[in-house]
């Protein structure tokens, strides 16, 4: 920095000019990196998380992520402030997560096309150090249309395994990204709504703001009803699912079980799956 | 409909197995700065404890020097955020002891000029778009620049439009005279940036400062009304 800046002393005429060209040259680096800059550089070469927070129907959220994808999704009802999700951020990923002001638009467009219930929004997830259970379960939970649910057996039956019923309770108890994976769309086999990572009442909101009345299927719970059929079709279905939906007063048939409606003579619907349609 | 719902699972590419360099970071940030010459050693000890603080030290010199290189803030962003991706990646490749004995600076700026070289190749074959990288049109001046004093404004518009000059000169001259003269490397090190011998560099600093002096000249002339 302190060696001599004027290096034209050859050129006699304009040396004047020069130095003042010299000097206004040096002030050309005097420059700010862009405030995102670092947090960019650590979350691409994953030392550390970038986030921002996003207004959703649970209140506020700090939405974390790095170049794998989304890797945390945390309330801040829950952790407080931005030092208490960087705090609890690093208990439990064990690297630091840094601010954006802005995230990528890409990134931002694909969180809120996900949000709004577009199932083709194209997320992608750091789910490292999550078992391959935990990722089967996650994922198949990310297949469930916005504005309907699914008992956890069903998770447990499509990936698998149809015993592990529990497992997948906790898998999904312990989501790393709830609302982006909709862990809130898996609901206990009785039919109510049950736990959540963000806690019970939350999942009723963001159920409720989905379209669904959480009310009306928690009745239907305890009337015993777990399937709804159409007397036209014989098709049957989760009550939730949009060909359920579908039909009117007059052609619904409410089944308990798989076993009812077999012995009725209806088939379990090829979207919903109520048992693995074959 | 079933169909259409596997391919989303597809699509839905979970980052799962991948687990590089789990090493935890030290205690970099908390450790005061240093002198130049510890960063290389703290890098080849632990790479991932003392990479952000590289990031720290030389982001506004690096992002300065892809201003002027680019002309363009967005632009300076990504090349500023490429280079130090791609400077980690190296950092991960070499031996402790190619590191201890890397002069930072330079080998910073070479990278960063060039990934913007590469863009630029990149670019001749794309379209050049109208919005900007986000989509939306290319956004007019901050407020806040709009709303500083009188003199500052000037100062401004005097410096941006020597960054005009400077983005406008041939990238030979170009590279030459910002390192040289914006962000002050010296003559070995910008030999060893621009890896050329110092002859060539030095004659490319005096065109290139020539250059921009006729440029400058040709500019006050037609400013003062000469026809």
């Amino acid at each position: 920095m302190s060696e001599p800046r004027d290096g034209h002393r050859t050129e006699g005429q304009g040396l004047g000019r020069d130095r003042r060209l010299v000097r206004d040259l040096r002030a050309l680096g005097a420059g700010v990196a862009p405030p995102d800059l670092l947090a960019n550089v650590l979350s691409r070469v994953r030392l550390g998380d970038a986030y921002w927070t996003l207004d959703t129907p649970v209140g506020p959220v700090f939405v974390a992520y790095n170049d794998g994808g989304i890797s945390a999704v945390m309330r801040a009802a829950a952790v407080g402030d931005v030092a208490g999700f960087e705090r609890a951020f690093r208990e439990r990923h064990a690297r630091p997560a840094h601010p954006v002001t802005r995230p990528p638009a890409a990134l931002a467009h694909a969180v809120e096309r996900q949000l709004g219930g577009d199932r083709r929004a194209d997320l992608r997830f750091d789910l490292r150090g999550r078992s391959d259970f935990e990722r089967a379960v996650l994922l198949k939970a990310r297949e469930i249309p916005p504005g309907e649910v699914r008992p956890y057996g069903w998770i447990a039956r499509e990936i698998g395994r149809p015993g592990a019923v529990r497992a997948v309770g906790t898998a999904l108890g312990n989501n790393p990204v709830p609302l982006l994976i909709p862990c809130h769309r898996v609901v206990r086999s009785d039919g109510r709504v049950g736990d959540y990572a963000f806690g019970g009442a939350a999942k009723r909101a963001v159920l409720a703001a989905e379209g669904l009345d959480p009310d009306r299927l928690e009745g239907l719970a305890r009337a015993g009803v777990c399937y709804h059929g159409s007397d036209t079709t014989h098709v049957y279905c989760f009550p939730t699912c949009a060909h359920a939906r579908r039909i009117t007063d007059r052609h619904r048939v409410a089944f308990r079980s798989d076993e009812e409606a077999a012995a009725a003579g209806y088939r379990p619907c090829r979207v919903c799956r109520p048992a693995l349609a074959s | 409909m079933a169909a259409e719902r596997a391919g989303e699972a597809g699509r839905a590419a979970v980052e799962g197995t991948a687990a590089p360099r789990d090493k935890r970071r030290g205690h970099a940030a908390i450790r005061n700065r240093q002198s130049a010459s510890e960063l290389p050693e703290a890098l080849a000890g632990d790479l991932d404890g003392s990479f952000e603080r590289l990031v720290r030290d030389f982001q506004d010199r690096l992002y300065a020097f892809a201003l002027r290189l680019t002309g363009s803030p967005q632009d300076a962003e990504e090349v500023a955020q490429d280079a130090f991706v791609r400077a980690y990646r190296a950092l991960c490749d070499y031996p402790p002891e190619r590191i201890r004995s890397l002069a930072l600076k330079p080998w910073l700026y070479q990278i960063a000029l060039n990934v913007a070289r590469n863009r630029v190749r990149g670019r001749r074959l794309a379209v050049v778009p109208l919005d900007g990288p986000d989509g939306r049109p290319r956004a007019d001046p901050p407020d806040d620049e709009r709303r500083r004093p009188e003199a500052a404004v000037e100062r401004a518009e005097r410096r941006d439009d020597l960054g005009a000059l400077v983005a406008a000169l041939p990238e030979r001259y170009r590279a030459a005279v910002v390192l040289r003269h914006v962000e002050g490397l010296r003559y070995d090190e910008l030999a060893a940036a621009l890896g050329q011998p110092v002859g060539t560099v030095k004659a490319n600093v005096h065109r290139g400062v020539r250059l921009l002096r006729e440029a400058l000249a040709e500019r006050e002339w037609r400013d003062e009304g000469g026809r």
